[in-house]
C-alpha cells in the first residue's frame, strides 16, 4: 500500500526504509507500539493514542470504523501529501 | 500465511481443561452434550481477532439456542505482551459481555496440542467431539458482511448431521505468542 501511494505520487517506492524491530530494548528506543508502523519522515501515519510501546500487532482504525492490521490508505496517503509539501498539518 | 493442519479433521478433539477469566474450569468432554462445539483461540491484541470478534459474538448468539457451545481461548505470553493478560481478559469479558467464556491458557498446552497456530483459528466439533472444521471464520476479515460465513456453514452441516461443505480452510491472522 505504502510504496502504491508513493509510486502513484512520483516518489520511488524502493526508498522505503524497512526496520525491523526485535527487542523490548529497540522497541523502546523507537517508541514502537506495533507492526506494521509506518512513519513518513518521521510522523506516523496514524498517531498512537495511548498504545502501549512493545513488541506487538499493531490495531489500526480505519475512518470507517472497522479495524484493520493496516492503516486507512486515505491516512496514509494525506500524511505522504503533507510531508510532501513540507508541513506536518 | 499459517496453513491448516487438515489432517485432524475428522479426528477427535484434544481433551481440554481450562479456567476462565473468573477462575471456572471448563472442560471438554463436558456434561451433558452439546450438537456442536466451537474451540476458537483468540487474544487482546490482535486485529484480525479483533476485526472478526463481534461476527463470533454473533454466531454465538444466533446459535446459542441450539445448545451449540462455544469456547474461547487465549494462550498468548502475557508477559511479552501484557493486553493478552488474564486481568485484560476479564476486562473485556466484562465490558463487552461476551456470550461465551474466555479460557487462559498460561501454560500454552493447549494450543499445542491442537496445533492452534493464529489468532482467530477455529475449530468446529460435532456431538462426538470429532473435528468436522478448522480454519478461518470467513474469507474476509475487512468484510463484516462475510458474516462469519465459513463457520455458519460448518454448524448448520454439523446440526443436520451432514460433512460441512468444506472442512478446512487456512487460518488467517497474528501467529500465536510463544513463550520464549
Amino acid at each position: 500500500m505504502l510504496r502504491e501511494e508513493m509510486a502513484a505520487h512520483g516518489l520511488d517506492p524502493d526508498s522505503v526504509e524497512v526496520r525491523e524491530v526485535r527487542t523490548e530494548a529497540d522497541a523502546d528506543r523507537a517508541a514502537f507500539v506495533g507492526s506494521p508502523t509506518i512513519r513518513i519522515d518521521g510522523r506516523d501515519v496514524q498517531a498512537p493514542a495511548d498504545e502501549p510501546v512493545g513488541l506487538t500487532c499493531r490495531v489500526y482504525r480505519l475512518r470507517d470504523g472497522r479495524i484493520s492490521p493496516l492503516p486507512d490508505r486515505d491516512d496514509l496517503r494525506e500524511t505522504l501529501e503533507q510531508a510532501m509539501d513540507g508541513g506536518t498539518d | 500465511m499459517a496453513r491448516a493442519t487438515a489432517t485432524k479433521v475428522g479426528g477427535p478433539a484434544p481433551a481440554l481443561e481450562l479456567p476462565d477469566t473468573e477462575g471456572h474450569i471448563h472442560t471438554l468432554p463436558a456434561a451433558g452434550t452439546a450438537p456442536a462445539t466451537v474451540v476458537f483461540w483468540t487474544c487482546n491484541h490482535c486485529p484480525y481477532a479483533l476485526a472478526w470478534h463481534d461476527r463470533l459474538v454473533e454466531v454465538a448468539r444466533d446459535y446459542g439456542p441450539q445448545d451449540v457451545r462455544f469456547l474461547a481461548v487465549n494462550s498468548n505470553d502475557a508477559e511479552r505482551y501484557p493486553r493478552d493478560s488474564l486481568e485484560a481478559m476479564r476486562e473485556r469479558v466484562l465490558e463487552e459481555g461476551w456470550p461465551f467464556p474466555y479460557l487462559h491458557d498460561e501454560s500454552q498446552q493447549a494450543a499445542r496440542d491442537w496445533a492452534a497456530q493464529t489468532t482467530p483459528h477455529l475449530y468446529v466439533l460435532d456431538r462426538e467431539l470429532r473435528i468436522r472444521y478448522e480454519g478461518a471464520p470467513d474469507a474476509d476479515h475487512m468484510n463484516p458482511a462475510e458474516n462469519a460465513a465459513w463457520l455458519r456453514e460448518a454448524l448448520d452441516a454439523v446440526l443436520a448431521g451432514e460433512d460441512p461443505p468444506r472442512d478446512a480452510t487456512d487460518p488467517v491472522g497474528c501467529s500465536i505468542k510463544w513463550k520464549q
